[in-house]
């Protein structure tokens, strides 16, 4: 049974020109599992998941959440579904109990707002006013109102940008919660590792389409090997001219691509294809500067499959900084 | 783990939830709470100062300076009369200064005259004296008949006729009691638009109202919650005002308090929904702010709250009249000055009927939810 179903879904923004945020987008979430959209900024992502919440109009397709359709189920779905927003200010003034009360208020049935703040450990600061929680704590209120009304669908966008380590892996606990009693998560977020760590699949979504779908194992498995090795070299010599392509014949190396000076070459047993490489470098006569080796992650398949990396921006943002 | 309760009504009741969330938020804001109750007083207390005890106005005049100025100075402040005279000597310059500047109201200049005026002119056998005044302000036009009056009279005028003055000064038709509706009325407007509209733009501004979309909240509960704590906000606002006006000013109300409560809850209801429709699709608060500004200006200025709308030329007194605050404000002083009846103010009631419906529909319809 489909928790959620998207078909050729479209949603342009009446600009000039016209914004395409999602372009066919398909989609098929099972009851149950906890679902990851993971992509760039700007790839969809938020735009698809508020379509799903009926807060924003699709231009075309369809859409069906948990067997219902909005426009004529609208109710049904909303006592069902549970939602963060990527941003939603509450009420500073007031209290972590009177908050989920509030919103425990607007379901027909639920959970009592004390045990929304035991699900997500707050149970110290549930006297005390929005405004004197931390950033971590306010998105575990911001979930706990998700969950007052004991949904069937829980819909997270970006669950954990912005928070520290610890709040992170406190978000996931609470959804590993969740999860476990058989309800179903969708979930966005431009973290690889939460993907990997957190979803029973994964759609990675680039440019309004979804560009790769299956478990992180899957994904990770579609490279040809679940190594990486990489390298670099100094640049002075004769080295430019590199054709990264002479090291897929290499034993145990499947694939190979060069990217500004970095080679990066995914490998199924890196004690096999390792010696090779270095021998293979000897023969070129190449100064290396850096050699690594690491487990293959979905930055890899999302680098793979759309040229670029994942959180180009951040990179970008922190060599400015 | 999940120990689920189903509870239609009682402890989560969403409208009654709502409202608890707003007065809360405010009650919990010491500035809002200063600024919504202590301002009708002060306001009431400034103007009550400006209005209440105020002598019968002091004519301030001017004299040229000249021999004959101290003769003349005298002869004003023989005045027996009501009138009282505040005189001073300047130099010509310095008084026409004064008189454009509207710091005196009329400039005397007696430099015709020897240093004694009784003595007279050369001329024609007469003293002679000099007004200059600015014939379109009342106040100047008044104290030039004043002082010549006085003048003639310490010239030797004598009047032929008998006449005595009897002063009336009693409730009910003084300005304080005429300004009172007015402020209330406007208390009302500011008090319902700036509570309503801000409120829910700043909601909209942090996303809370798209997340209450995606729960199964209804729609007019919300709007519905906004104006009823709107009202309750508004009771201590309008007690506040009339207690201190009744205290103060001995400001009464000549006709029933159902009447007046009943125009106090309709002008609220108004202007709350007035103030979700300038509020239903701005996105930042500066964009509220101006509508806001706009919807309120030809109010203050044409609704009479401090004058009577009816001194408007007749060609723009239908726009008037169709103006939210005209009917609210002239029914609050009908019933309070006058006594009348609710039976008597139908047409500015369904005036205000209108608006509120009106507004409150297509803010349901027009409201911007993201």
């Amino acid at each position: 049974m489909l928790a959620i179903r998207c078909h050729e879904l479209v949603k342009r923004y009446e600009a000039k020109p016209p914004v395409e945020a999602v372009r066919g987008l398909e989609l098929s979430v099972e009851v149950g599992e906890c679902f990851g959209l993971l992509g760039p900024n700007g790839a969809g992502k938020t735009t698809t998941i508020e379509i799903i919440e009926g807060l924003l109009e699709a231009t075309s397709g369809e859409v069906e959440v948990m067997g219902y359709h909005w426009g004529r189920q609208d109710d049904d779905i909303r006592q069902r579904l549970g939602i963060s927003l990527q941003e939603t200010r509450l009420s500073e003034k007031l209290s972590v109990l009177e908050t989920l009360t509030l919103f425990r208020s607007f379901y027909r049935r639920g959970i009592e707002p004390s045990e929304a703040v035991a699900r997500v450990g707050l149970e110290e600061k549930q006297a005390a006013w929005v405004k004197s929680l931390s950033g971590g704590q306010k998105q575990r209120l911001a979930v706990a109102c998700a969950l007052v009304g004991d949904p069937e669908l829980l819909c997270l966008d970006e669950p954990t940008t912005g928070l520290d380590p610890q709040s992170r892996r406190q978000i996931w606990e609470i959804i590993r919660g969740f999860r476990q009693t058989g309800r179903t998560v969708l979930l966005t977020t431009h973290y690889m590792d939460e993907a990997e760590r957190l979803c029973d699949r994964v759609a990675i979504v680039d440019a309004g389409r979804v560009i790769a779908l299956g478990t992180p194992a899957e994904l990770i498995a579609s490279l040809g090997g679940d190594h990486v090795i990489e390298f670099t070299w100094a640049s002075n010599g004769s080295a430019q001219q590199i054709d990264a392509a002479q090291f897929e014949k290499l034993p145990g190396v499947s694939e190979s691509r060069i990217d500004e000076e970095r080679v990066t070459l995914s490998v199924s047993e890196p004690h096999v294809a390792l010696p090779a490489v270095l021998k293979k470098l000897a023969s070129l006569d190449l100064e290396l500067t850096g050699l690594s080796t690491r487990h293959a992650s979905l930055e890899d398949v999302f680098v793979k499959l759309a040229g670029r990396h994942l959180n180009e921006d951040d990179i970008s943002q922190s060599v400015t900084a | 783990m999940s120990q689920t309760s189903t509870s239609p009504s009682g402890r989560y009741w969403p409208l009654g939830q709502l409202v608890l969330a707003r007065l809360r938020e405010f009650l919990r804001e010491p500035e809002a709470v200063f600024w919504v109750y202590g301002f009708p007083i002060l306001m009431t207390v400034g103007l009550g100062i400006a209005f209440k005890n105020r002598p019968i106005d002091e004519i301030s005049v001017v004299i040229v300076e000249g021999p004959s100025a101290k003769a003349t100075q005298d002869a004003l402040a023989s005045s027996t009369t009501s009138e009282r005279f505040d005189v001073e000597v300047a130099a010509p310059d310095e008084a026409r200064r004064r008189l454009r500047t509207g710091r005196t109201d009329v400039v005397v200049d007696s430099s015709a005259n020897g240093s004694n005026p009784s003595q007279t002119n050369e001329a024609n056998g007469t003293t002679r004296y000099v007004y200059q005044f600015d014939p379109t302000r009342a106040d100047s036009v008044l104290a030039r008949k004043a002082v010549d009056d006085q003048l003639q009279r310490a010239a030797g005028r004598k009047d032929p006729a008998e006449t005595e003055l009897v002063e009336i000064n009693e409730p009910g038709g003084r300005y304080i009691d005429f300004l009172v509706p007015g402020l209330l009325g406007m208390s009302l407007m500011g008090g319902g638009l700036w509570g309503v509209g801000f409120v829910t733009v700043d909601m909209r501004v942090r996303k809370l109202l798209k997340r209450f979309l995606a729960t199964p909240m209804k729609k007019t509960d919300f709007l519905m919650g906004i104006m009823i704590s709107r009202m309750l906000f508004m009771v201590p606002e309008v007690l506040a005002l009339l207690v201190f006006a009744r205290y103060a000013f001995g400001v009464v109300n000549h006709g029933t308090t159902l009447a007046v409560t009943f125009l106090i809850l309709l002008g609220a209801v108004t202007f709350s929904g007035i103030g979700l429709l300038a509020a239903s699709r701005a996105k930042t608060i500066e964009a509220v702010s101006g509508i806001m500004n706009l919807v309120m200006v030809p109010m203050w200025i044409f609704s009479g709250i401090f004058f009577s709308s009816e001194r408007f030329p007749g060609a723009v007194q239908p726009f008037i009249k169709a103006l939210p605050l005209t009917p609210l404000i002239s029914s609050l002083r009908a019933v309070m000055l006058e006594g009348m009846s609710l039976a008597e103010l139908l047409t500015p009631i369904a005036i205000m009927t209108a608006w509120s419906v009106i507004s409150f529909a297509l803010a349901l319809r027009w409201f911007r939810w993201r």
